[in-house]
């Protein structure tokens, strides 16, 4: 095979790191909503953790970014 | 039409050389400048006044101060109001720089890999001999987890010593990973616009107008991210896994 050719093959596998991340953020916010629709008092307290939790899994999606960028770009 | 990544490109301003070293002046320097003077202002202006009523400046100085603040007292608690100035400093510089690159035209410096590991190598060496210095060699004891059979041991501590030193790394990386990301999606989508031009480019168009809101929203929340993991690692070289 090409070596570009494997590049643009390797990039793209390496997205599919975003499958887990869309579990792990759909589970965040999930999680978030039926906790907050049990107890709605506690939900303002919880928020910054649940943005916390997101930031920490968008950066997981990210990490894949980078190495599609690296594989793209750098070699 | 230019390439989405041409934006992070450094361009020296001024051609500086010290020694062998090139120290030249570059975009990415000015817009730090421009991020730190801004930030100086606002507090400085903000806080000349000191009305017991605050007008509008100083409401942002307090509410900036207070919210840092309260995120120290929470995280590491009392013994943490010593290291308040260098999270409120970390915080307000990322913040800023993270903001004004959203200023079309402007330079992000936090979209740099060099400049985000250097924030984040300060943090883990300062954090590092900080426990070292209030415990000595029982800082240690931080990679040993509490209450685990020794069979088990030997597989956790070498995982705890690597995610340890994992740290400056995926500090870095997830703050310079976000603007970078950020940034070229604005710009593809910005290319996608003249390319459908203009019967299709209003699909693209709205796209971009709720993605900068949503930068915006990831500008504070990298910045907000970065101070509290620092907390967190503050907390966890005064204190040793409470």
């Amino acid at each position: 095979m090409d070596a570009s050719a494997a590049k643009l093959i390797g990039a793209g596998l390496a997205t599919i790191a975003l499958a887990g991340v869309g579990v792990g953020i759909g589970n965040i916010f999930g999680s978030f909503v039926s906790g907050a629709l049990r107890n709605p008092e506690a939900a303002p307290r919880v928020f910054g953790n649940v943005l916390l939790g997101f930031a920490l899994t968008e950066a997981v999606a990210l990490f894949a970014l980078v190495i599609a960028f690296m594989i793209l770009f750098v070699f | 039409m230019h390439s989405p990544m041409e934006q992070f490109e450094i361009k020296r301003l001024l051609d500086l050389k010290i020694g062998g070293l090139d120290v030249s002046f570059t975009n990415s320097s000015l817009w730090m400048i421009i991020a730190v003077i801004l930030a100086t202002g606002v507090f400085v202006v903000g806080m000349r006044q000191r009305a017991l009523v605050p007008g509008r400046l100083q409401s942002v100085a307090e509410l900036g101060y207070e919210f840092i603040a309260g995120m120290v007292r929470d995280n590491v608690g009392d013994q943490g109001k010593k290291y308040f100035p260098f999270i409120l400093t970390l915080f307000i510089f990322i913040l800023f720089a993270n903001v004004l690159g959203m200023v079309p035209y402007s330079f992000t410096p936090t979209s740099h890999i060099v400049v985000t590991f250097a924030m984040a190598l300060f943090v883990f060496v300062g954090v590092t001999l900080i426990g070292f210095a209030r415990h000595g060699l029982h800082f240690l004891s931080l990679f040993v987890p509490k209450g685990v059979p020794f069979v088990l041991l030997l597989l956790l501590v070498p995982i705890e010593i690597i995610s340890y030193f994992i740290r400056p790394f995926s500090l870095s990386i997830r703050l310079f990973a976000n603007m970078l990301a950020g940034h070229t999606m604005l710009k593809v989508f910005g290319g996608f616009v003249v390319m459908l031009g203009i019967i299709g480019g209003w699909a693209p168009l709205a796209f971009i107008v709720v993605f900068t809101g949503l930068e915006l929203l990831i500008a504070f929340l990298q910045a907000y991210v970065f101070a509290i993991l620092t907390c967190l690692y503050l907390n966890d070289s005064i204190h040793l896994h409470h």
